[in-house]
């Protein structure tokens, strides 16, 4: 029972991480084939990132997709803070019980009741009061901020769990206002959980397949449905260039806000 | 910790994500629930009116005909939902507890890094993880290529579009939502205990059954109930790895919706997953309070 890494350990964590990472690791592969059959290796080649670059349909969405993300991780980060906070901090209030269950509910109910009832909403609402007008950017966008708050809420919650209250304490005893507390010792003090709380929605809202079909329009399609219809349609070397490129960028700012947050946290370590 | 001092003020950060989750979430269950009974209409919106104005006045035209022809037709695609997704659930915890317990023993440099990699994937397209598996699978996939290379077999194996591929794809994309809470539980054993059963001479086995199970289980059942309530109205997998033997409520849901352009049904259909999932849905709850 000891720390170390005994045989029996390295081969379940090879196989672990091999089962995870083996099939991103022959989609990166194949996305280089030269070859149009998928399970044929016919040489290097950029052939099908050309072929992206090419294709008006899947650049229109992925601009889709960006400014969704964007917008409706941004919500997300101001709803979720507000509601991570108060669940963490505000032991009784009335509602309490409804608002905990509103807050972990979105993250477990499939995608597709998200998806069906918001839509029902917005038809119903449309027909009461004329908004939304139509369906697009801005229903998508309340779509993901929905569950993005939810889980910006749980990182939240999570880092104040750990975080030194007796400062926010001694700030509120010296007189100082409750927000400029907030603002000044609790948000700087939670800010990884801030960064990776919108890096969070952000990349749920650039994922998300099932939710945005049933809310979105015509006029908006995203990346992932726009992937969606493409392979419906048949297994595309295309798509495998596209999916390289969607996990490289994932990939990257993922690694990079997680490096940074880990070298501030050891900062402040190393400063006490 | 209970934070005094704040007064009214605590309603500034409760009430916007409070209204905005109650309108956007809660709400809307209550909208499905009035639609799915109405009937299906040419129409825009495609139902019919849940009341009417008459020369009788306001009169309720609710039926529960959507409920009748679900419980014909589509008790198969909620069993088979409900036996893909505990299968998948048992497998998860099976293959996820290994993973879970070599990470929290690794040493203390080494963990981060190995969560970081369990994360990963879920930061990344489930849609496009699933679709990787396609090419692995199917019939001139990657791996009948190199069975059929090594000489194992004449001819491909049928490993696509059966209960084989979909629970394998369930197990895939929710083993990450598996290992975390197992981790987070076997991770804060206290170490102490385990070196006091050593030293007493159980052996490991012993050890595993009478001390690691039994405190690991509040991560079993998040982990559980993490894999399980989302896993029952998938979609995206049963849709593209499945076939026509292994239907699911999520995929019947969106067959309802897209295809047959049948709203009431598909409200009816999402209200029985709903039901179904509230006594789970309840528990997890439970589960998430008293953690913190």
């Amino acid at each position: 029972m000891s720390r170390r890494i005994t045989l029996f350990r390295a081969a379940v964590l090879a196989l672990g991480f091999g089962f995870l990472y083996l099939p991103i690791a022959l989609l990166i592969a194949y996305s280089f084939n030269a070859s149009r059959l998928v399970a044929v290796w016919g040489g290097w080649s950029l052939h099908w990132y050309g072929a992206l670059i090419d294709d008006d349909k899947f650049r229109d969405a992925a601009w889709n997709s960006l400014r969704i993300g964007m917008m409706a991780a941004s919500l997300a980060l101001m709803l979720g803070t507000g509601a991570g906070f108060a669940i963490a901090r505000f032991t009784r209030f009335p509602g309490r019980l409804v608002f905990s269950f509103m807050l972990m509910a979105p993250l477990v109910v499939p995608e597709v009741i998200l998806g069906l009832s918001l839509l029902l909403l917005f038809v119903a609402s449309q027909a009461w009061f004329g908004w939304p007008a139509s369906r697009g950017l801005l229903t998508v966008t309340i779509a993901h901020a929905t569950f993005g708050s939810c889980f910006v809420a749980v990182l939240v919650r999570a880092q104040l769990a750990g975080f030194d209250h007796t400062l926010e304490e001694a700030a509120l005893d010296l007189g100082a206002r409750p927000f400029s507390v907030l603002w000044r010792v609790i948000l700087p003090g939670i800010s990884p959980a801030l960064v990776s709380g919108w890096l969070l929605a952000f990349t749920l809202s650039l994922d998300d397949l099932v939710v945005a079909s049933f809310v979105s329009g015509p006029s908006a399609t995203t990346l992932p449905m726009a992937v969606y219809s493409s392979v419906r349609i048949g297994v595309t070397p295309e798509i495998n260039a596209l999916a390289t490129v969607f996990l490289a960028v994932v990939i990257v700012i993922v690694t990079l806000a997680f490096s940074l947050i880990a070298r501030q946290e050891r900062r402040r370590l190393a400063r006490r | 910790m209970p934070v005094t001092g704040w007064g009214w003020r605590q309603w500034c950060l409760i009430a916007p994500p409070f209204l905005w989750l109650f309108i956007f979430f809660l709400l809307p269950l209550g909208v499905v629930a009035a639609i799915s009974l109405t009937q299906a209409a040419d129409t825009i919106p495609p139902y019919t009116p849940l009341f009417t104005h008459g020369p009788d006045g306001l009169q309720a035209q609710a039926s529960f005909a959507n409920y009748r022809l679900l419980a014909r037709s589509d008790v198969r695609a909620y069993g088979n939902s409900l036996g893909f997704a505990a299968l998948a659930t048992a497998l998860c915890l099976l293959v996820g507890y290994p993973i879970a317990f070599a990470i929290a023993r690794a040493p203390k440099a080494w963990r981060n890094p190995l969560l970081f990699f369990v994360i990963l994937p879920f930061w990344t397209s489930l849609l496009i993880r699933v679709y990787a598996w396609i090419t692995i699978l199917q019939p001139t996939g990657l791996l009948n290529r190199a069975l059929e290379d090594l000489g194992l077999i004449n001819q491909p194996l049928l490993l696509i579009y059966n209960g084989f591929s979909v629970v394998l794809g369930l197990v895939y994309a929710y083993l990450p939502f598996m290992i975390l809470p197992l981790y987070g539980s076997l991770s804060q054993l206290d170490e102490s205990l385990l070196e006091a059963a050593a030293d007493l001479g159980a052996r490991p086995a012993r050890v595993f059954r009478e001390i690691v199970l039994p405190l690991s289980l509040p991560g079993v059942a998040a982990g559980a109930l993490l894999v399980f309530i989302p896993a029952i109205g998938e979609f995206v997998i049963p849709d593209l790895l499945g076939g026509p033997g292994t239907l699911m409520v999520g995929k019947v849901l969106w067959q309802e919706f897209f295809d047959n352009v049948d709203w009431p049904e598909a409200a009816a259909v999402a209200m029985v997953l709903v039901v179904l999932l509230t006594a789970p849905l309840l528990l997890a709850q439970r589960l998430a309070e008293r953690a913190t």
